[in-house]
């Protein structure tokens, strides 16, 4: 009995142990690089557009669809903003405006031939692809485009202003670090207390305590490493705020529920009342939004808009939810999950960009990861079935 | 009769997290008997058959299994089935887009150096079809046969194998009387060829019918074996073994109190979703009053799922037409939303298909139908739902380990009593109930009855499409009877048999 909650709960935490086991390896092999307060920086950087689009790929996957034109949508997105706002000199707030919604009508039509026409997605999203890369090689004519007005790199170069005016410290971001910390305790403790009460909880005291000592030791320290150097990234900001919120329609909203059934049992679904076709369509349309929140990101920080970016970012995106323990077959996954998985794979991304290791192992090493982080799930899980 | 042991399995336990399913329990099967188990849903049948055949491997259990003498640890199927015992599982497990030989000889071709042997596998294939009495063409495929006839490709390629013992988990549960009939005959007949059968079932008129000795499971533990050829073994005994108290009446006793028509269709015409020229229902017409149970018999095939499923939002058929009132008003209810909103429920008798979500717990699948009773703003208040999933647990008597137990997980039975669950939070005026009690045990048949009967005395409509005569003669206060997607029959309870139902379809099937 012992013996196998504590397995049932290792493996709620295995993934972010992998994560902390990952990042402990290239911290030592680095030499301590890999958390220093600038690469650090970077590192949220560099992966704040996979993280976002990730919680849209999430909520398509459950759905039980895959959507492979992410990475060319957000590439074709980033040209478009570009010409708005350099030749045709929009304003910022407007180029941001209709960006974002082009984005959601990517989405939109794919999801009407996936949700309606009834078209596997695997077969709209490719050609989606084809589609919205040439059309941003098009749209650019084959040239980058840029730089952009300051508002709109400020999206990914921008850091949280410090009202205390802290010289070597931002003291702010440091608060907001312990606050986030005090929160989040709050609401575990908050929830193992609502747990017990229904008799539901599983997990032994010491357990929870540990692990609650070492999240919000982690995230202290995180604050504290960035607060000595720029503070908090906006992007940062951005995507914990869009994290919370996918999370809480994911596992507390009728329509997060809803698209859990679908991937289960879509027949069962509809039969229970929901318009999953409708259901599809909107999860489409939302991995679109998402695809240019990401774009935008992405041309911000360049400062520029080139016909190849986006390319592969859709395989890193798909990766992270698979790794973040979805399953492919729908119905299941969670939101923290794919985060975790696109912070596993960023933080391989640079680490071994750090220790100089070319791009094709880095690549070979990236499909091992991913393979072995599937078949450790799909191990486990056969197991606690017979065991 | 010698009578030697060809399996005795001894202190077999086995648990999951949280739940132990068998405790100790011994079993001793005697060379070419009919062995049959029974027990309530979730005593522990299938999860004794899947120790036996080897689905959880040794290690996995405790307790010792001997066969024919020698002391067995199988690994896994495949070893147990080297022995010869082959087990048919309460789930069918064929390949519905394969033919009825290429599923018989799936995982053992007849094959020389990888190439398949068609024609000596068609020539075995046509030998079983004859053995197990199936009239169909090995090369027939196989999703396209009626149940009845899938459960007998079942049995054949069983016998495709070196059988010894064949095991089978509720095969008739989805089959009517005339195939129940067919398989048990065909039971006695493996048994005359030595063969020894392992059978589990709920029904206990069928057990009675072909068994030489009787197992009664109980939670987990075996409460006594009978022996039919020594003592006359009454039903009530069994059932009191099986549920641990009397059961006195099968049906609870009605009250009817009969109002005004909730429910009407008029004339109701359905064309089928693939040959679109073909008319599955063919202008059904009917009414439905408050606190009236209305049961619809017939065989399988005449169209009354589609009957459902059609009126059920549309979610069977093509160029639908005809009328629904609902209090007497015209309703449209052509989305399966819009049939929820004005208080119809189905209850799908294709529960993993239709039904569940399995990978899903308790908990969610209860609520599925009526989320927004549960949330506040599109926000789910998982504390009133766990209140509303236990409140279904109690009532239903569900036997899980908790509310969050995975529904696949549990016994055939408990997952039917979760689909119920659902349809009942929904609050329906009119309740469809498709084959509600198929694979369930007395003491919940009994439970369900009840529930049911409760909700016509609330002054709802119920609409119970069934199987088995008893159950409808038992529950119904009228009884249409359809054949070939129309009804041909409307008989008051006073008036209803047996024999007036089967008279009904015969005559209209020949005219
Ligand atoms: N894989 C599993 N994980 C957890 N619990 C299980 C699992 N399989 C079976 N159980 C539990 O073990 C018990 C026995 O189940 P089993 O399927 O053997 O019942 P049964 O007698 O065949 O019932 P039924 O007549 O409804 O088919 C049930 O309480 C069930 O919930
Ligand atoms: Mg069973």
């Amino acid at each position: 009995m012992k013996i196998s909650t504590l397995r049932n709960n290792l493996r709620d935490y295995g993934l972010l142990i992998s994560l902390i086991v990952i990042i402990g390896f290239f911290q030592i092999v680095t030499n301590g690089i890999l958390l220093q307060p600038l690469n650090l920086t970077n590192l949220i950087l560099q992966n704040s557009y996979i993280v976002v689009m990730a919680l849209g790929m999430l909520l398509v996957i459950v759905a039980g669809h895959i959507d492979l034109s992410v990475g060319a949508a957000s590439g074709f997105i980033g040209g478009l903003a570009a010409i708005l706002m350099v030749h045709y000199e929009w304003s910022v707030t407007l180029t941001i405006i209709v960006a974002l919604l082009v984005g959601m009508l990517i989405g939109a039509i794919q999801g009407w031939f996936v949700a309606y026409a009834r078209i596997p997605s695997f077969i709209v999203t490719l050609a989606g692809m084809l589609v919205f890369k040439g059309s941003a090689l098009a749209l650019l004519q084959g040239q980058s485009i840029g730089p952009f007005p300051l508002a709109f790199q400020s999206i990914s170069t921008g850091f949280l202003p410090d009202p205390f005016g802290g010289k070597d410290i931002r003291v702010f971001s440091l608060i907001i670090g312990v606050v986030l910390a005090g929160i989040f305790v709050g609401i575990d403790w908050h929830q193992r207390f609502k747990a017990q009460m229904h008799g539901l909880n599983k997990e032994p005291t010491a357990l929870f305590a540990v692990r609650n000592f070492l999240f919000a030791a982690i995230i202290i320290y995180l604050a504290w490493q960035l607060s000595t150097y720029k503070g908090l990234p906006t992007v940062l900001i951005l995507m914990g705020v869009l994290i919370l919120f996918y999370q809480f329609i994911a596992g507390r909203t009728v329509i997060g529920r809803r698209i859990y059934a679908l991937g289960g049992n879509e027949k069962a679904a509809r039969l229970s009342g929901i318009d999953t076709s409708r259901l599809i369509f909107l999860t489409f349309a939302n991995m679109g939004l998402l695809a240019a929140v990401a774009g935008i990101i992405f041309a911000a920080r360049l400062n520029t808009a080139t016909p190849k970016a986006g390319n592969g970012f859709e395989l890193d995106v798909i990766a992270a939810c698979f790794i973040g323990g979805a399953s492919a077959s729908g119905g299941v996954g969670r939101v923290i999950g794919a985060v975790i998985g696109a912070f596993i794979m960023g933080v391989m991304n640079n680490g071994m960009s750090i220790l100089g290791i070319g791009i094709d192992y880095q690549q070979v090493i990236k499909g091992l990861v991913l393979l072995a982080a599937v078949f450790f799930d799909v191990y486990n899980r056969n197991r606690s079935q017979f065991g | 009769m010698a009578q030697e042991p060809i399996l005795s399995m001894r202190n077999i336990s086995k648990s999951f997290p949280g739940v132990q399913a068998l405790d100790n329990v011994n079993l001793t099967v005697y060379k070419s008997e009919i062995h049959a188990i029974v027990g309530e849903n979730g005593a522990g049948k299938s999860t004794l058959m899947k120790v036996l055949s080897g689905v959880y491997p040794y290690g996995q259990y405790e307790g010792e299994i001997h066969f024919e003498g020698k002391l067995q640890r199988f690994e896994d199927i495949r070893d147990s089935e080297a022995q010869g015992i082959i087990i048919i599982h309460q789930e069918l497990a064929l390949v519905p887009m394969l033919s009825i030989a290429e599923n018989i000889f799936l995982g053992h071709e007849l094959a020389k150096a990888g190439i398949i042997d068609w024609h000596t596998a068609y020539v075995r294939a046509q030998e079983l079809l004859n053995r197990v009495g199936l009239k169909e063409l090995p090369s027939a495929i196989v999703g396209r046969l009626g149940i009845g006839k899938q459960q007998l490709v079942e049995i054949a390629k069983a016998l495709a194998k070196r059988v010894r013992l064949l095991i089978l988990d509720e095969p008739t549960a989805s089959l009517n009387e005339t195939d129940s009939e067919a398989l048990l005959r065909l039971l006695l007949e493996l048994k005359a060829h030595d063969i020894t059968c392992i059978l589990i079932s709920h029904k206990l008129n069928e057990v009675m019918q072909v068994a030489d000795r009787i197992t009664i499971l109980r939670d987990g533990t075996t409460i006594e074996t009978l022996n039919c050829a020594e003592t006359l073994v009454k039903e009530d005994h069994i059932i009191r073994g099986m549920v641990g108290r009397d059961i006195q009446h099968r049906y609870p006793q009605r009250r009817p109190k009969i109002g005004e028509v909730i429910f009407e269709v008029r004339n109701w015409r359905v064309y089928h979703e693939q040959y679109v020229d073909y008319e599955v229902i063919k202008g059904v017409s009917f009414n439905v009053r408050r606190g009236e149970i209305v049961g619809i018999a017939g065989l399988m095939g005449s169209g009354r799922t589609e009957l459902a499923m059609s009126l059920f939002g549309h979610a069977y058929g093509r160029r639908i037409n005809g009328q629904v009132f609902i209090d007497g008003r015209e309703v449209n209810v052509s989305t399966i939303g819009d049939a929820i909103r004005h208080g119809l429920a189905y209850v799908t008798e294709d529960r993993k298909g239709w039904g569940l979500i399995l990978e899903q717990e308790i908990r969610k699948n209860v609520t599925l139908a009526n989320l927004p009773k549960v949330s506040q703003r599109g926000v789910i208040d998982e504390n009133s739902e766990a209140k509303v999933a236990q409140g279904f647990r109690e009532s239903l008597r569900i036997r899980c380990s908790s509310i969050e137990q995975f529904v696949v997980n549990l016994s055939g039975g408990n997952q039917q009593k979760v689909l119920l669950s659902k349809w009942l939070f929904t609050q329906p005026s009119l309740l469809i109930l498709d084959e509600p009690t198929r694979g369930i045990d007395v003491g919940a048949k009994y439970d369900i009855y009840t529930i049911i009967d409760g909700l016509a005395a609330e002054g709802k409509g119920i609409l119970l499409i069934s199987s088995e005569m008893p159950e409808l003669l038992g529950m119904c206060d009228r009884i249409y009877v359809m054949s070939e997607g129309q009804f041909v029959a409307e008989l008051p309870r006073s008036e209803a048999s047996q024999e007036r139902i089967m008279h009904a379809i015969v005559s209209s099937v020949q005219s």
